[in-house]
């Protein structure tokens, strides 16, 4: 579809908006629906609609694959991380309240890191499934 | 409408069409989840099944193919099966408390200390927020493990993980820079798209030998 102008320029226009939109969905999940999982999924479809529009291995070369896997493995790692690091300050594993001076504000920071976590696991993984099903017909 | 799409989600034979009605299922689910007050869920069910899952299957089907066999042995005993566990489970739910009830053993265990407290305990508005992230951070752990996990699992039968695709080399390059630098280089030679044609065959035939053996 590389040479399809209109859904070239549409789709230009349109990913800065699913970007912003998805980081909306994720900062605003403590007041609104959303949250780190709807936001991962939104992020990953932005990369799958350029990956679509541009090409897969334009798509490997702005985002590349290694990098994919990593993110799906960096969440899951920012996740339990918060947990260890709420045991070593003393609390339990997962209790944000020993984040901070105020259990609240501990509690906030804990649950912006957790949903940054799952963010970026569910964006790595989307992105490493749809490669690995688009990357798929290019071999046959 | 539901059981119209699904309906007609049964009889088509064009897997393409079912696809699309897979997605406008998903959708139409979206809108039951909204109009009974659980935004977050529809949010998830619109992106997950419309979006990404719909995008999925497409993905697939230019792998297999867009229509499906005929099917060849009788259809009678899975109908069987499937009207039988259909009726069980329209039997369990004689059982359950009336919908929309407060006096609802759904009501009473903590829901309404999450309702009342969390907005003190949390200090955030949204009570599904607290209650995924923080009340039940180890389940929500265990989610983003599962998904994780599943990523394996589909890399490891799709083959993502060998390299064997035409840019296997430059992926395999990408990521070694990648675990150095921790950011996100842009690959220094050119892309898979300059690999001379030979390399590829050999590469596919390579495939098909891991494939037969």
């Amino acid at each position: 579809m590389e040479d399809r102008l209109i859904l070239r320029v549409g789709a230009k226009i349109l990913i800065p908006f699913i970007l912003m939109f998805a980081l909306y969905v994720q900062f605003h999940g403590d007041y609104g629906p959303g949250g780190g999982f709807q936001a991962g999924l939104i992020f990953a479809s932005a990369f799958i609609l350029y990956a679509l529009i541009f090409g897969l291995d334009t798509a490997k070369r702005v985002l590349p694959l290694g990098f994919v896997w990593f993110c799906g493995a960096l969440g899951v790692w920012i996740f339990a991380g918060v947990g260890v690091v709420t045991l070593v300050m003393g609390g339990e594993f997962l209790n944000y309240d020993v984040l901070a001076h105020e259990p609240e504000h501990g509690q906030e920071l804990g649950i912006l890191l957790v949903e940054l976590g799952v963010l970026t696991t569910v964006f790595g993984v989307m992105v490493a499934m749809f490669y690995a099903f688009a990357g798929r017909r290019q071999v046959r | 409408m539901l059981a119209i799409t699904a309906l007609a989600l049964v009889r088509l034979r064009n897997l393409f069409a079912v696809a699309m009605l897979a997605g406008i299922y998903s959708l139409l689910s979206a809108g039951l989840f909204t109009t009974l007050d659980a935004v977050d869920v529809a949010f998830t069910e619109a992106a997950v099944g419309a979006g990404i899952s719909t995008i999925l299957v497409l993905g697939t089907l230019a792998l297999v193919g867009h229509e499906q066999k005929k099917a060849r042995r009788s259809s009678v005993i899975p109908l069987v099966v499937v009207v039988l566990t259909g009726s069980i489970l329209v039997y369990g739910t004689l059982d359950m408390p009336p919908y929309g009830d407060p006096a609802n053993p759904a009501h009473h265990h903590v829901a309404p200390h999450y309702l009342e407290e969390s907005e003190h305990e949390i200090g955030i508005p949204n009570v599904v927020t607290s209650v995924l992230a923080s009340y039940r951070g180890y389940d929500t752990l265990g989610e983003t493990t599962v998904i994780f996990t599943a990523m394996v699992g589909v890399l490891l039968l799709m083959g993502g993980l060998r390299k064997r695709e035409n840019s296997g080399e430059t992926d395999a390059e990408t990521r070694e820079s990648e675990d150095a630098s921790g950011s996100g280089p842009v690959p220094t030679h050119g892309g898979s798209g300059t690999d001379p044609p030979k390399a590829d065959g050999k590469k596919t035939h390579g495939e098909g030998d891991a494939h037969g053996g």
